[in-house]
């Protein structure tokens, strides 16, 4: 058995997208068009096209927006994605406006930072969990 | 008020919310959960770090605040302060009942 897809709820899949590829730096994968304005949406990381795919999915579910609002005001992330350098990632993504809920913490051997996805999520990055 | 604020740091959990307070204020209550597990083995449910501090903010010891849809908590020492003066400064009226 394999983890082929992960999936975040985004607010607005368009909103997503732009964020996952221009700014976090994932590539579009797959995009079909699923009626009423919906989109099967995944990125995956360049560094390993044919790995796990995130599936941007749309928060259409009622439970999905009070389940995400808990999650964002006592500051649990979503997912986490690895990064070579959490501080150096920091430091990137922040001068390109991304709002951070935690900067870097130095952990004994892991480095976690968390950031505003601006669709809703918070997501961790970390190094030296592998 | 100074009842409230020797219960609170009676409990080795809530010191070491502070410390970790003091090296970084504004944390989200997942940023200290992180730091009571992996800096100190104190591996408790959110629930139960969330009772604590919310005996550390009725003491005045902890303020949390919202910042659009975020909660951070930031440290009070002002409250030290009141306590340690009676000792220090004994002409300074205590507040305690």
């Amino acid at each position: 058995m394999r983890i082929h897809l992960t999936s975040v709820f985004v607010d607005d899949q368009e909103k997503a997208l732009r964020f996952y590829t221009d700014v976090l730096g994932f590539v579009k994968k797959h995009d079909v068009p699923l009626g009423e304005g919906f989109r099967w949406l995944t990125v995956v990381s360049p560094e390993v096209p044919d790995g796990t795919e995130l599936v941007l999915e749309p928060s259409e579910h009622p439970a999905v927006r009070p389940y995400k609002t808990a999650l964002v005001e006592d500051g649990i992330p979503a997912t986490a994605f690895a990064v070579d350098d959490v501080q150096a990632e920091f430091e990137r993504l922040r001068g390109l406006g991304v709002r951070f809920t935690q900067e870097p913490l130095e952990m004994g051997p892991v480095t976690t930072a968390v950031l505003d996805d601006t669709c809703g999520n918070l997501i961790q990055i970390m190094n030296g969990g592998e | 008020m100074a009842e409230d604020v020797f219960k609170a740091l009676a409990d080795p959990t809530r010191r070491r919310i502070l410390d970790e307070l003091v090296e970084r204020d504004g944390q989200t209550l997942f940023e200290i959960c992180a730091r009571l597990v992996n800096k100190h083995g104190l591996g408790m449910s959110r629930q139960a770090i969330s009772q604590h501090l919310a005996v550390l903010e009725s003491a005045g010891l902890v303020v949390s605040r919202r910042e659009g849809r975020y909660k951070f908590h930031d440290l009070n020492t002002e409250p030290l302060e009141r306590i340690a003066t009676r000792w220090l400064r004994p002409d300074a009226p205590e507040s305690t009942p």
